[in-house]
């Protein structure tokens, strides 16, 4: 773990007139995350569940601490000290997450409560004023529920087609598949740029250039992705992205949604209230400018608080070296898994990311779960909110360990020996 | 002492979920009722052939985990020949046994307490409980259940 990029690149003399990234140092990003540092059930906790949610640096804690000692207010409202000082902050948040996700404006960061609010705003705001009967709205089979329910909702109210690009058996989405569905019905394109329940990561730049060379805008769920791998939503051309706080080391209840300008601006509320107006009588009331026009209410101001913390902990340790890391620790544990006799991975699709599915032979995920559990190892079983994916690859469930930056090497082996525990009681 | 894994996954549980007893349909069974927890995905299908108010059949079908199949097959065998009264009265003693906080007393119930363990399991009570939920379900010609 210590010859990192750096190292290597010094001993093959490339780019050594470059100072030299600091070495990726798993301890020290352990050190950061106190939960990290708990036992259960008389174990080393392995916190393997990092799809469903990441634990939290020292650094967010803090700036959720430090929020309520020392600047409480509400935005956008006050003219007293501390309400400017809560509303710089809030703004500040909104800044470091445009930046994080290069988009052209402050404009174009929503703050929600998850990606699953982000997507329905879409939904809501701009499918359903655009949606005529017949029209066609276009998913994948490797969706999440809640990149496949708001839509349902909305095609069946409009009398418009949901429609679903295949995967392969290893789940990976088909493209020319995917391409032969878009047609001139299609108002929207909604994809995940990484499957929660195989790791799968989907080519959103070609996903893009398909759908814009025939005009369809393209929704991105960023859910899974946006903490494994450096999202530039310029670069990738979409035209709204998704992502959820708590994933990439984030508190609770505070989303994003990234949506091209020309296209928020054209979009009515999705919820009415405070701070999303601009004057209210009670015949009419007009708008605010964006991003507020979409953030209806007394934000989750400290969620946006410590989402900037988190994203400001996630950039300083950098992507390069999360990739590499999380890279390593993905074929590590493909390793540890393949050798378990009875385990098969569902999920093998060759571009994917830090997500490892697996099913046992003749013994259920729950079962599975509650064994390793004990052993300290926390891992989801189930269906992972995405029962087609596994109506589709043919099992009721499975169990899925997920990795990420302060993982190590020494946990993916702790889960093998756990899953040889669970192996004997059913022997 | 027996860890609460063990005492979990026990070998009768183990048996029941290798060689479930009454794993078949009935057809036509006078109840039916299928069964789901939409948490793991659970699914048992329930089929009772009631005779002069007396269970004199019953079996399943279905996918679950060890301690959702060994408890609806366990359950089988429990009621066979029981009154619906008497099978509705092992529901809600079987229902306090798995429910019952892990340290307070319960009732010894012969075979089906093999799944008392599963007390010291808040996450899998369902998994104990969905087949007997079904069976309610049936017995009251309710045709789908959905424990959430």
């Amino acid at each position: 773990m210590t010859t990192g990029a750096g190292t290597r690149e010094a001993v093959s003399g490339l780019r050594t007139e470059r100072t030299a990234p600091p070495a990726f140092d798993v301890q020290k990003i352990r050190n950061d995350f106190p939960i990290l540092r708990r036992r259960v059930h008389g174990h080393p906790l392995v916190y393997l569940d990092n799809a469903a949610t990441t634990q939290k640096p020292q650094a967010v804690i803090d700036a959720l601490t430090r929020y309520y000692t020392e600047s409480n207010a509400n935005v956008h409202r006050g003219v007293h000290h501390l309400s400017e000082v809560a509303t710089i902050a809030y703004d500040a948040a909104r800044t470091t997450v445009r930046t994080f996700f290069n988009a052209a404006s402050d404009r174009e960061i929503v703050f929600t409560r998850n990606a699953t609010e982000s997507i329905n705003l879409v939904a809501n705001a701009f499918a359903r004023p655009l949606l005529q009967a017949g029209d066609e709205i276009l998913i994948s089979a490797m969706e999440h529920h809640s990149n496949i329910v708001p839509w349902q909702l909305v095609c069946a109210e409009r009398g418009a087609r949901l429609r679903v690009a295949p995967m392969d058996d290893r789940g990976e989405l088909i493209l020319d598949a995917f391409a032969a569905l878009l047609n001139e019905r299609t108002c929207l394109v909604a994809i995940t740029h990484m499957s929660n329940a195989l790791g799968t990561v989907n080519p959103i730049a070609d996903i893009v250039r398909l759908a814009h060379a025939a005009d369809i805008p393209v929704l991105v769920d960023g859910s899974q992705a946006a903490y494994h791998m450096a999202v530039d939503v310029q670069a990738l051309g979409v035209d709204f992205y998704a992502a959820t706080g708590h994933k990439i080391y984030g508190p609770t209840g505070i989303g994003v949604l990234y949506g091209r300008e020309a296209l928020l601006e054209k979009m009515p509320p999705f919820l009415g209230g405070g701070d999303m107006i601009a004057s209210v009588t009670f015949e009419r009331s007009t708008w605010n400018v964006l991003p507020y026009k979409f953030e209806a209410g007394t934000p989750h101001i400290e969620g946006a608080i410590g989402l900037g913390a988190a994203i400001e902990y996630v950039s300083g340790v950098g992507f390069d070296a999360i990739v590499d890391h999380e890279r390593d620790l993905l074929e590590y544990g493909t390793r540890v898994l393949e050798a378990v006799p009875g385990v098969r991975l569902v999920g093998t699709a060759p571009a994917k990311a830090s997500i490892l599915s697996f099913v046992m032979d003749g013994i259920h995920p729950h079962d599975v779960g509650t064994i390793v559990d004990r052993e300290g190892v926390a891992i989801r079983t189930g269906h992972h909110c995405a029962q087609p994916v596994m109506d589709r690859l043919g099992v009721p469930a499975t169990a899925r360990a997920s990795m990420a930056m302060y993982n190590t090497r020494e946990e993916l082996d702790a889960l093998g020996t756990a899953l040889r525990k669970v192996q004997g009681i059913f022997a | 002492m027996r860890s609460s894994l063990d005492e979990l996954y026990q070998e009768v549980i183990l048996d029941h979920n290798r060689r479930p007893r009454n794993f078949r349909t009935i057809a036509p069974a006078s109840h039916h009722a299928n069964g789901h927890n939409p948490l793991c995905g659970d699914r048992l299908s329930l089929y009772v052939q009631v005779e002069a108010g007396v269970i004199a059949d019953v079996a399943f079908q279905g996918s679950g985990c060890a301690i959702s199949k060994a408890s609806a097959s366990l359950m089988t065998d429990a009621v066979k020949g029981h009154s619906i009264e008497d099978a509705h009265g092992l529901f809600l003693r079987f229902h306090r046994m798995v429910t019952t906080s892990a340290d307070e007393a319960i009732e010894d119930m012969g075979k089906l307490s093999v799944l008392a363990g599963v007390r010291e399991f808040p996450m899998r009570v369902k998994c104990a409980s969905l087949a007997w939920h079904t069976l309610e379900a049936a017995l009251s010609y309710t045709p789908e259940i959905s424990t959430e």
